[in-house]
């Protein structure tokens, strides 16, 4: 059924639909309505979950932890200064190999106190351990919820799973949203390491150096399995459903000679920008990176690149342009843009393409040498 | 693509109306984006919410730099904010006003939105309820049709003054 629907809700509605059995949460600024509607589903018993409303955002990853170990289904949202405070325990979540989804409202870090769209928060969760894909449209921002929890269950992953949706400019923009009926789409999580009381065992114990690299090799073997995880996932989503998901999302980058790659909402409204480019005979295309982990092989050979960085490493440079730059061997041109909501168009994105300088970096509002 | 730019006061119903506009057009088989300009947003302060409506998916999230149409919810937010900023020539204006009102190179239309609430007696913790008349007067313009206004106007309230409003406002468009 369509209706209008915000990203929160449709993020919402899709946890509805996946039905954990533990949601956790801090509902305090830069929260979202995600949490708030669960609440509402929960207390009208749309929803039969044990909602824990904790005392803050380490409290909710170690709340769905608990809950996870013991083999249930487990969901919460944060978003910014939130998920920073969860750090500690995102890393233990995937750690303990604990299939917790979450939903991550892209928001900026302070000081100053900015609520406005940013990267920087979850691409510092980056060497945690969990899979983390990029949204661009509300109806994504659902179907990508449902698909998380397949992919985070799935027994040759068992890795937490993060859904990042832009602050503002996807969280609390209002688009058509179809609804489906997920039937068994998503099978009964059969977590093989529960705890059982009937079978006492012990887990995050010491483990000392004999042992604890091949901890970290699992999930690293399980990050690379993820992948055929995520491709078989999509495409039995395309196939029920009829909405197709790749690694990115490419638009016209068959025969362009330079490709803008960019995350979230920028990578949507990018494609506006490559449509203006093509009419001046610039042969360009756009490829808006959709799962940042596990980080999707590229095919960019013989084009030119051009980053777009919604998120700094500081002393370093654009953190999508280091792993582009790392995986392909190019130089590209590094564009710095959106930091903290920083308004950016589709003439803005043109504009990136047409002025290119391959090798350098450019600020945004800052350099003035395109 | 057709752009349209809400100007209104905190609590009024700015979102509301853009969002109710939004199901209007996905009613009329379009596809429709709203959203509001978030900032430091209290109850009285002047907002600003955009609606886009097309034939086909939209991909655009910036802001709307040149609308269409401006709708003005509250005419004293334009003592303070330059409502015609970027309109496009010829540009349509809507404003809530029981007086006839001109502005040069644009197209104006008033219709009193505050009497038809208060005559309705649609008013909510004092204040005249303004997102669902303007509905009526936006599908009289020719921006989404009657029917699909008075759907979406039913999906999000039960009280049937909502769209009682919606018609007089309707009706009372000035040409």
């Amino acid at each position: 059924m369509k209706k209008i629907a915000t990203g929160n809700k449709a993020v919402a509605e899709a946890v509805k639909q996946a039905k954990p059995s533990v949601v956790a949460a801090y509902p305090i600024t830069p929260q979202t309505e995600i949490v708030e509607t669960i609440a509402d589903y929960v207390t009208s018993g749309q929803l039969a979950s044990r909602y824990i409303p904790v005392e803050s955002e380490h409290s909710a990853m170690a709340a769905c932890i608990g809950a996870s170990v013991t083999g249930v289904r487990t969901f919460t949202a944060t978003s910014s200064h939130g998920l920073l405070y969860m750090h500690e325990m995102t890393n233990w979540a995937a750690g303990a190999r604990l299939p917790v989804v979450m939903a991550n409202v892209n928001r900026s870090l302070g000081p100053g106190w900015n609520i406005w769209a940013e990267h920087t928060d979850a691409l510092q969760e980056r060497d945690t351990g969990w899979l983390q894909v990029y949204v661009a449209t509300v109806q994504e921002a659902y179907d990508a919820t449902l698909m998380a929890f397949v992919i985070a269950e799935h027994n040759d992953v068992l890795l937490p799973v993060m859904v990042n949706l832009d602050g503002f400019s996807l969280s609390h923009i209002m688009q058509p949203l179809d609804t489906v009926e997920p039937g068994d789409f998503i099978p009964p999580i059969h977590l093989p390491h529960a705890i059982d009381p009937k079978n006492p065992t012990s887990y995050g114990g010491l483990t000392g150096p004999n042992d604890h690299f091949r901890f970290r090799w699992d999930i690293e073997r399980s990050m690379r399995d993820s992948v055929n995880v995520i491709e078989a996932t999509q495409k039995e989503f395309a196939k029920r459903f009829g909405r197709s998901y790749g690694f990115t999302d490419d638009y016209r980058c068959e025969d362009a000679e330079v490709v803008l790659i960019a995350m979230g909402t920028f990578g949507k409204e990018a494609e506006v920008a490559i449509d203006i480019l093509r009419k001046e005979g610039i042969k360009a295309g756009s490829m808006r990176l959709r799962w940042f982990r596990p980080f999707p092989k590229l095919d960019l050979a013989g084009k030119e690149v051009v980053v777009l960085d919604r998120d700094y490493s500081f002393g370093s440079g654009g953190i999508l342009a280091h792993e582009i730059r790392a995986q392909t061997k190019k130089d590209v041109y590094s564009v710095i843009a959106g930091i903290g909501g920083q308004e950016v168009t589709y003439d803005d994105l043109a504009d990136f393409v047409r002025k290119r300088r391959m090798g350098t970096e450019f600020w945004f509002g800052v350099n003035t040498n395109v | 693509m057709f752009e349209i730019r809400i100007h209104s006061r905190g609590g009024q119903g700015g979102v509301t109306a853009a969002r109710l506009l939004a199901m209007a057009a996905l009613y009329d088989g379009k596809y429709a984006t709203a959203c509001p300009f978030y900032g430091a947003e209290r109850r009285g302060a002047p907002v600003v919410s955009f609606v886009r409506i097309d034939e086909c998916p939209i991909k655009v999230y910036s802001q709307i730099r040149n609308p269409d149409l401006v709708v003005v919810l509250d005419a004293s937010v334009m003592d303070v904010v330059d409502v015609l900023n970027g309109l496009k020539k010829g540009g349509n204006v809507l404003i809530n006003s029981a007086h006839k009102q001109e502005f040069a190179g644009f197209v104006t239309r008033n219709v009193d939105l505050t009497g038809i609430a208060l005559r309705e007696n649609l008013v909510v913790a004092g204040s005249p309820i303004l997102n669902t008349p303007v509905l009526g007067a936006l599908a009289k313009m020719g921006i989404c049709s009657a029917d699909s206004v008075k759907k979406a106007i039913r999906e999000m309230f039960s009280d049937e003054r909502n769209v009682k409003a919606a018609e007089a406002a309707y009706k009372e468009l000035s040409s």
